[in-house]
């Protein structure tokens, strides 16, 4: 046992066999490997789902002390508080319904002259709700993580979004969780259009979830600040006419040929809990493709 | 100790797997953007205190199981994390005898070189950092770093991990 004790000890010294080099060389060309085969080929995404379905249970459980705290801070507000809470939502609740009898109206009134002008009806499909399991990865992506996935009928491409209007899109469906990219994303283009007049562009992601950059508009067309964008259903991903955010910023600059616009988001993106997936229809106003009506024509 | 034999592997297993849990917890509000990679520190507390047992083949592994878990691309983390095992296990024997917070200067740099090399690789698939701050993590690590220290060698004392 003597005779073990120091070479031992060696072994805790020199711990780093002289191949070192070599080993972190192979490891780092297999990790470039991995990444090159994911990147271009996406060969790998059958070992993402099997490692995703493991890292299942890590995520929801990553999850949980941002969900305990929300548990806390809801199980020990206060009586007042809630009672005041209370009130809010009903009074909202029948500002909503009175708005709601009026939508219904319109919708009937907007199906009939749309019948007489022979173009599609977009009619909302099936809506799922998912929740947040993880959002920052990163904070340079705005990708969220959320709680269904291919199992539950999620595919790449479909429109997420909440309450006040879109997040964004999935990205990667896996079986149990799914990843959506957000507007915002700087990776992200969204088309849109002008509520008021009816101009289309794009919304560009800039990094920041306060902040939307629409470029290429003319310094001479009429954009003024808090005009609502809605989504222009051109592209195909995005249903038609569902809001996207209100323009904070309008700047001309003589020197330049586009104007300098940015927008705000409607939906909260830093702050979201439970979104709506839209089940993917293909939308009548693709951008070149002549429309296809699936109504019988009278 | 007449013996080396493995032991307490558990208590390596706990502590990447509350790294992992704590890497999806957000701090107070600006803070956030110093929120240290838990994972990398903890790596390089078992690669400086068990270096004939935690690798470059663990560091890989864990790397992988993170990428996962923040949806980067495969091998992204890994690669980083093979390298900053790398560099603990060339300099342990010079780093482990300072106290913890010059030990944090050269984590502080281990953790730069990590940030850096993930947004490197970020960048090529056409994610490039907006402004400086994504090296932010890293100084966030040097200031926790002591504290992890001081939790993980009493862990490892208590527990008798070798």
């Amino acid at each position: 046992m003597a005779a073990i004790e120091p070479s031992s000890r060696i072994r805790y010294l020199f711990a780093i066999k002289p191949a070192a080099v070599l080993r972190l060389g192979l490891w780092v060309a297999l990790s470039i490997a991995m990444m090159t085969v994911d990147h271009r080929y996406h060969a790998l995404d059958g070992l993402r789902d099997v490692l995703s379905t493991a890292a299942y249970p890590l995520h929801v459980l990553m999850q949980l002390p941002t969900d305990t705290r929300s548990w806390l801070s809801e199980n020990l507000a206060g009586r007042t508080t809630l009672l005041e809470e209370n009130a809010r939502l009903r009074e909202k609740q029948v500002f909503l319904n009175v708005q709601l009898q009026k939508l219904t109206i319109l919708e009937a009134e907007n199906r009939r002259l749309r019948s007489l002008l022979e173009s599609a009806v977009n009619t909302p499909g099936r809506v799922l709700i998912a929740e947040l399991l993880a959002v920052d990865f990163d904070p340079y992506r705005h990708h969220i993580l959320l709680n269904r996935g291919r199992k539950h009928g999620i595919s790449v491409g479909q429109p997420v979004l909440d309450q006040h209007g879109v997040i964004g899109q999935i990205v990667h469906a896996d079986p149990l969780t799914s990843t959506a990219i957000l507007i915002t994303d700087p990776n992200h283009a969204l088309p849109i259009q002008l509520n008021r007049t009816g101009l289309r562009t794009l919304a560009r992601g800039t990094g920041n979830f306060q902040e939307l950059d629409l470029p290429h508009i003319p310094n001479n067309e009429d954009v003024k600040v808090g005009d609502l964008l809605v989504t222009s259903g051109l592209g195909g991903r995005f249903p038609r006419g569902y809001p996207v955010g209100t323009v904070t910023k309008v700047e001309f600059d003589p020197g330049s040929p586009f104007a300098r616009i940015i927008a705000k988001p409607i939906a909260q993106l830093d702050r979201i809990r439970e979104v709506m997936l839209l089940e993917s229809e293909p939308t009548a106003s693709t951008v070149d493709a002549a429309p296809v009506d699936p109504t019988p024509k009278p | 100790m007449t013996t080396i034999r493995a032991k307490g592997g558990w208590i390596i297993a706990i502590s990447f797997f509350t790294a992992f849990l704590l890497t999806g917890v957000p701090f107070w509000g600006d803070l956030n953007y110093f929120r240290p990679d838990w994972v990398a520190m903890v790596l390089i507390y078992w690669c400086m205190a068990l270096p004939h047992r935690i690798g470059l083949g663990t560091a890989w592994l864990i790397g992988l199981l993170l990428d996962v878990a923040r949806g980067a691309l495969l091998g992204q983390h890994a690669l980083a994390l093979v390298v900053v095992a790398y560099l603990t296990l060339q300099t342990y024997q010079r780093v482990r005898a300072a106290p913890p917070w010059q030990q944090s200067f050269s984590v502080l740099i281990f953790l730069l070189v990590e940030q850096i090399l993930v947004f490197w690789i970020s960048g090529v698939i056409g994610y490039p950092p907006r402004d400086g701050w994504y090296l932010a993590p890293a100084v966030g690590g040097m200031v926790l770093w002591p504290l992890l220290f001081v939790i993980l060698r009493d862990a490892r004392r208590y527990f008798q991990v070798m």
